[in-house]
């Protein structure tokens, strides 16, 4: 037994600010005062409060460290771990009541609307540790559906449970596993899409990563709901973090039998293999992840046959989300009636989003369907920072659209979102301000659809690079009104002919926009105007000839030397030299560089 | 993603020869090896030439045009060779918000070269990448194995210092 326990956060976000290096001068100092018996350090999954990282958790008092550097080390360990005095300057200073109490993590505002059913283990418990995993009801469904459920009644539940697929489009997933049990093959595959390639969201690898068994419990499961004895983990090469705590997962669960031959004593055989990617957004896609899986170029094929009559190498196969499958053991367990309990009619349970772009609080929230998009931006996500105001999130990343301010208040569902235009997608919510401009953001996501366009059907392939040319043009100055109607009715046409999800929902971003904003749309047009002074073709930088003092300051920063005055006059941009970097408006201390 | 295609000299030592070859034997007549073989050689060499990529078809019996097929493909398969440090900035829409393309302006006048390009000394080469997933820290570049957060563009020259000693 340890007196303290000390939680590290070893998700991707905070191995980046260097937690390794926190962890490694934790064991030093613990050691060093003599404290390892007694003090237990632990590497875990993501908390979600990535904005804060790196982040560290002491037990049993719940303290909540914040930022924390390596140098802080020493001072924790010799105050808080060895004399039992919590350090207050390094606390999360919400978690800090007055001088004296602290209060619960859960008691914040960050976290206290959440709800968390599939991030439930992440910065809970060793993802390392089988043995963790399983002291909290770890494999007990897999245990229960192999040894008290036939495959028919596990199919039975997840239709009656609602749940339905988080990787964005919202199929119901008892009804995937439902047509794939029908297809009688001598093979079949239960599969899962690990492959987050939608900017900004990053739910799946911090499941993944803190968290893998409750998803290879979950493809076991559906395994043999659908009579399938191998599974395929696709995931992504640019994760290496949640590959090798996959990798240890799988080996740990071959090792207790829970994968392999005969688990639990049923006959039930099951296995998981991992396949990486290579970086390909179209894989994201069911057909063309199964296509890249059997190493050929991940091109989707047409639809149908589906994948739970055809799929990987030609066998049924089910392919769910990982954040669909990290909902499953606690569904198994707690039953239809619970999960149906949470969340709204059509989309029951909760939604894990990703928080990103202007927002206080970046990071992971998992919180009920229908929860208000205020609720999440303003209460969770702590606002828009640096006294910018809320203009609008963007979901459903590239093939998503933007949620304006004016809609904040709409309750957050598969429907509600469709309904407006946008999508759920796999759950990135990006905050923008009144600095963004819609236009920008919409060949933002261009760009990417037409890099990442496979190139297989024509629609997509010439239509989106004929959009971005558009906005290219409309961003620079040189569009018409025509060319804003001539890009809409170009848009219909991408989404009706396109032969998969990309290229269908490609022109989202555009129409969305198009939708709630078109009046900045215009006056690039007709103005030669960027409202939001992002697009620099058509914005200026001057010199307020009142304001300047003469610092010389601007002058000095310019990369280009398009600055020029002497010692205490009025400076002037050379408009012809000036590249619009912004130096000479950060750098001035007086206000004097205008942007029009 | 349009590829670059390096036209410098192939040079490989006997010892990349000879795993290469290992690679290739182990993979031979599995279905789909030749992503997992292009995985492995971008290990061996750093980058995927195409002497290599016709070494790879020629083991595995196929065609030279469906490893090249596959090696264009996947944004991850680099045709051109690497820097001695190698700097990633991300591009995904969270990094895109906070102005990480200013970051990558700011690298591409420093160094002199666009994404997908390495300099002539072999010191940098530069690649905008895709959400690296570090989204609370945006925006964000890489160098190596070092990830730098929450950047300016005026962080560029500092941490360029440090790499150029």
């Amino acid at each position: 037994m340890y007196r303290s326990n000390v939680l590290v956060c070893g998700g991707t976000g905070c191995t980046s600010s260097h937690s390794e290096q926190i962890i490694e001068r934790l064991n030093e100092e613990i050691k060093a005062q003599g404290l390892e018996k007694e003090v237990n350090v632990i590497r875990t999954g993501c908390f979600g409060l990535c904005a804060l990282g790196p982040i560290m958790v002491v037990y049993p008092e719940g303290a909540f460290y914040s930022r924390v550097t390596p140098e802080d080390v020493p001072e924790i360990v010799s105050e808080h771990l060895l004399k039992g005095r919590i350090v207050k300057r390094l606390l999360y200073q919400e978690t800090v009541v007055d001088d004296n109490t602290t209060k619960s993590l859960n008691e914040t505002t960050f976290y206290a609307k959440q709800m968390r059913i599939a991030l439930r283990n992440c910065g809970v418990i060793n993802p390392e540790k089988i043995d963790e995993y399983i002291a909290l009801d770890g494999y007990a469904a897999l245990g229960k559906v192999l040894t008290e459920m036939t495959p028919q009644e596990v199919i039975d539940l997840m239709l009656a449970s609602g749940l339905r697929g988080r990787g964005g489009a919202g199929f119901p997933t008892g009804l995937k596993w439902k047509f794939a049990a029908a297809n009688d093959a001598d093979q079949k595959y239960a599969c899962c899409n690990a492959d987050e390639g939608d900017p900004g969201a990053f739910m799946d690898r911090s499941v993944l990563e803190g968290d893998p068994h409750s998803v290879l419990e979950a493809m076991a499961i559906a395994g043999y709901a659908i009579g399938a004895s191998q599974g395929y983990i696709y995931i992504r090469a640019e994760y290496p973090i949640a590959v090798k705590r996959l990798q240890i997962a799988i080996q740990q669960a071959r090792e207790y039998g829970l994968l392999g031959k005969n688990i639990f004593n049923s006959g039930f055989d099951f296995d998981i293999d991992i396949r990486l990617g290579a970086g390909a957004f179209v894989c994201g896609e069911e057909t063309a992840l199964m296509t890249s899986i059997e190493g050929k170029r991940g091109e989707p094929r047409v639809r149908p046959p589906f994948p739970a009559l055809k799929g990987l190498f030609g066998k049924p196969t089910v392919l769910n989300n990982v954040e669909t499958y990290a909902n499953i053991p606690q569904i198994i367990l707690k039953g239809a009636d619970w999960f149906r309990s949470i969340g709204t009619e059509k989309s029951p349970g909760t939604k894990v989003f990703a928080l990103g772009g202007k927002i206080t609080n970046t990071g992971l929230v998992e919180v009920p369907m229908g929860t208000t998009l205020r609720e999440v931006v303003e209460e969770i996500g702590g606002g828009v920072p640096g006294g910018h105001t809320f203009k609008a999130a963007q979901t459903g990343g590239p093939s998503g659209g933007c949620i304006p301010a004016k809609l904040i208040d709409t309750p957050i569902d598969y429907d509600n979102l469709i309904a407006i235009g946008s999508m759920m997608g796999s759950g990135g919510l990006i905050v923008m301000d009144e600095t963004t401009c819609m236009v920008d953001i919409a060949k933002f996501f261009l760009e990417f659809t037409v890099d990442e366009s496979c190139g297989k059907c024509t629609p997509c392939r010439v239509g989106t690079k004929r959009l971005l040319e558009i906005l290219n043009k409309i961003t620079s100055g040189n569009g018409t009104l025509e060319d804003i109607d001539k890009m809409e009715e170009l848009c219909y046409y991408i989404k009706e002919n396109s032969l998969c999800g990309l290229g269908q929902t490609a022109p989202n971003p555009v129409l969305s926009t198009l939708k709630y904003y078109r009046d900045e749309y215009v006056a690039h047009v007709t103005e030669h105007r960027c409202p939001a002074g992002a697009c620099k073709a058509l914005t200026n930088y001057t010199i307020d000839a009142d304001k300047c003092k003469g610092c010389t300051l601007c002058a000095r920063n310019c990369p280009v030397g398009a600055i020029s005055g002497t010692v205490k006059q009025p400076h002037v941009i050379d408009t012809n030299k000036c590249i619009k970097c912004g130096v000479c408006m950060e750098k001035c201390k007086f206000g004097a560089v205008v942007k029009k | 993603m349009q590829k670059r295609i390096s036209n410098l000299p192939f040079h490989d030592t006997p010892e990349q020869a000879q795993k290469l070859d290992e690679v290739i034997e182990g993979l031979k007549g599995q279905p789909g090896a030749v992503m997992p073989a292009l995985h492995e050689a971008q290990e061996i060499y750093g980058y995927l030439p195409i002497e290599v990529q016709k070494k790879i078809a020629e083991g595995l019996d196929v065609s030279l045009e469906e490893v090249y097929g596959v090696s264009t493909f996947y944004s991850q398969f680099s045709l051109t060779p690497k820097g001695r440090n190698h700097i990633s900035v991300c591009l995904g829409t969270a990094c895109y918000v906070k102005g990480s393309d200013k970051v990558l302006e700011r690298l591409t006048q420093r160094l002199g070269i666009q994404p997908e390009e390495c300099t002539e000394d072999g010191a940098f080469s530069l690649t905008a990448c895709r959400c690296i997933g570090a989204c609370g820290l945006a925006p964000v570049m890489t160098v190596n194995e070092d990830v730098y957060g929450r950047l300016v563009p005026e962080d560029v020259d500092q941490i360029l210092a440090k790499y150029t000693e």
